[in-house]
């Protein structure tokens, strides 16, 4: 079973000519099957945590480890990682020019599943899981992320979650900018993957809304750059109804 | 009255593709207007009747001039091993070398700047390409220009008889400072498609102007593809003798560092009921990579009907590369079918890559497959599958280059 082990991760980052430390000593195990909802603040750092475990060279690892499995994450390259079994679902997600939507999934699930996926199999596994989340199927010619709404490119995101299989997903803000209807939409692809129990998912929101159709088996409040309490889905209902006040007092970064 | 229609659509249709959000300092985009038929001297076939250029003008301002090795002011002359030309037609065609006087030099077109009629004045002899009224070529007629280092001037006609339809295949390679104009005479319903390879080594300089006369119900498609050269400025223009003609002017450059590569089209519908396309696209990589497309077509009082679109993208890969992208449209008549002009230039950033990197894509496969996505609906559309896997191979290893 994998596990994505998170110990003592401190993170910095350069701005305004200056080093800032976001992450200060983050422990966080996540288990195959397992659904962990990290919420937090603006500016705790909640993002940081995705993107520096994504590899993204703006973010500087100062200290900590994480591994999968035993095998030192932060090692790997950003392409690596992924193939490794990790995936990332952006908040905002990139346009790329010039390159089709089926040009980019059937190249990355060959790099993911190292090996072309059988043209005929694969054409009715995207065409279902596109179908899924209600997403047209002229979506596949048009270039990744360009133009796309919101509520699109979060769709997207979940399709590219549903067809690489991974083993740990972190979803960054899935949930923001969507409408209800778009966001139940969305919520059902993340459950369809999980149902699966193959994946580990952590969930990243600065909202309650989205866990009434995800639900974690865990929750941990994010704040100053590290875990600030953790528990069941019941900690979720205390944030809704009291907010994060208690945990920012004197310790917000941002 | 001229009613000029070309600014704020070219300004508006050059947002279409944000350029803002992932375009930052290094990259200029310019999606101005101009006026097509301003130019600092009247058209001539004779270099005197042009000024030297200093560089302010319309028609010169993006062109680094002291990079033209003298083509542009009289200084540069033609030696003898400027370039070696080898033509490779199947049976049929009429290859021929005339002098200036004959009646087929020039009739496509006259020279509309210093350089070109430079290249008039100056040229020994024509090339002559003749594919007779109805022939049908099964194989391209292949046209080998290489430079062989040193100053040349050159003039070239194709001309297709009525009915006749061709492939035909320009291939430039090598070195030379070569400034040489085509002529491309089409008869009443004839058919040719012209490939035209920049493949220059590092150093050419090559300056051109591209006269395409359209006969009636004719057709006529041409790819200029630029890879190679210190500097290339070409200057592809089309003008219609009958109506029903159709014009598809298709480009490809890939801007390398230090390399300035010009394309200025000039679309004249000056004949009812003829269409034009244009899509041009560029790749840019490297510091002082500098790519200018001028997009001008004019439709005239008389041009009713007109169907015509120009399109200009740009995919620029690193910091340090300037696009200038002009379109221009001028209208002289409401009466028309449709006219549009699009321009764009985005950007290949971190971002992107660390976006396709995280799908599990290679850093090198995530740039290949960008370029390869942004050029491929134009290389597919060749037709001559060696120049086609040739483009492939080349722009692997420019991208190669430029990540090593």
């Amino acid at each position: 079973m994998a596990t994505l082990e998170i110990r003592d991760l401190h993170v910095t980052v350069e701005a305004d000519n200056a080093t800032k430390e976001i992450l200060k000593g983050v422990d966080l195990t996540v288990k195959q099957g397992e659904t962990h909802a990290i919420m937090g603040p603006n500016g705790s750092g909640k993002s940081t945590l995705a993107y520096s475990i994504a590899g993204h060279p703006k973010y500087t690892i100062t200290q900590g480890t994480v591994t999968l499995d035993g095998e030192d994450v932060l090692e790997m390259e950003v392409d690596e990682r992924a193939r490794a079994g990790m995936f990332l679902a952006m908040q905002y997600p990139v346009e790329v020019p010039g390159v089709s939507v089926s040009n980019f999934l059937r190249t990355s699930a060959t790099a993911i599943r190292g090996e072309a996926p059988k043209l005929r199999t694969w054409v009715k596994e995207v065409k279902e899981s596109m179908a899924a989340l209600q997403m047209d199927p002229s979506f596949a010619e048009r270039n990744v992320n360009e133009g796309f709404s919101g509520g699109e490119k979060k769709r997207h995101e979940i399709l590219q979650m549903e067809l690489l299989k991974p083993k740990i997903a972190i979803l960054d803000e899935t949930d923001s900018g969507l409408d209800v209807d778009a966001l139940r939409v969305v919520s059902e692809g993340v459950n369809r993957v999980r149902d699966t129990g193959e994946v580990g998912t952590l969930l990243i929101t600065h909202y309650t809304r989205i866990l009434r159709y995800i639900k974690p088996d865990f929750v941990h409040v994010f704040a100053n750059g590290r875990i600030a309490e953790s528990g069941g889905a019941e900690l979720a209902d205390k944030l809704e109804s009291e907010g994060y006040e208690a945990y920012v007092k004197g310790g917000a970064s941002e | 009255m001229r009613q000029k229609a070309s600014n704020t659509e070219a300004m508006a249709q050059a947002q279409n593709i944000p350029v803002g959000g992932t375009t930052s300092g290094s990259i200029a985009v310019a999606a101005e207007s101009t006026v097509a038929t301003r130019m600092s001297a009247p058209p001539s076939f004779d270099v005197a009747d042009f000024p030297v250029p200093h560089g302010r003008e319309e028609e010169w301002r993006f062109t680094p001039l002291e990079r033209l090795r003298g083509l542009h002011d009289g200084t540069a002359v033609a030696t003898g091993d400027g370039v070696r030309v080898d033509i490779d037609a199947p049976e049929g065609v009429v290859v021929e070398s005339v002098g200036r006087d004959d009646a087929r030099v020039g009739k496509a077109g006259v020279p509309v700047d210093r350089v070109a009629a430079q290249a008039y004045s100056a040229f020994k002899e024509a090339g002559v390409v003749t594919v007779p009224k109805e022939t049908v070529l099964t194989e391209p007629i292949r046209i080998a220009v290489h430079g062989e280092g040193g100053v040349a001037y050159g003039h070239q006609v194709i001309e297709l008889g009525a009915f006749a339809e061709a492939v035909v295949v320009i291939d430039h390679t090598g070195d030379a400072a070569l400034a040489a104009n085509v002529d491309y005479v089409l008869g009443d319903g004839a058919k040719l498609t012209v490939v035209s390879v920049q493949d220059w080594d590092d150093k050419a300089v090559h300056v051109g102007q591209h006269n395409a006369l359209i006969g009636r119900d004719a057709s006529f498609k041409s790819f200029v593809v630029t890879f190679g050269g210190d500097l290339v400025r070409l200057h592809p223009r089309v003008q219609y003798a009958g109506t029903g003609g159709e014009a598809e002017l298709f480009g490809l450059y890939f801007t390398d560092a230090g390399q300035h590569q010009e394309h200025r089209l000039l679309v004249d519908h000056n004949v009812p009921h003829c269409k034009s396309n244009v899509v041009y696209k560029g790749a840019l990589q490297g510091d002082d990579a500098h790519a200018v497309w001028i997009g001008d077509v004019l439709i005239e009082a008389r041009a009713e009907g007109t169907d015509t679109y120009e399109m200009n993208r740009n995919l620029v890969l690193t910091d340090g590369a300037r696009v200038d992208s002009v379109p221009n449209l001028e209208i002289e008549t409401g009466e028309i079918v449709g006219a549009g002009h699009a321009s764009a230039t985005g950007r290949f950033d971190d971002e992107q890559l660390f976006y396709l990197m995280a799908r599990g894509i290679p850093q090198q496969e995530a740039r290949r497959l960008v370029v390869r996505g942004f050029f491929a609906e134009l290389v597919q559309q060749i037709g001559v599958a060696d120049i086609e896997e040739r483009l492939i191979t080349k722009i692997e290893e420019e991208l190669e280059a430029s990540v090593a």
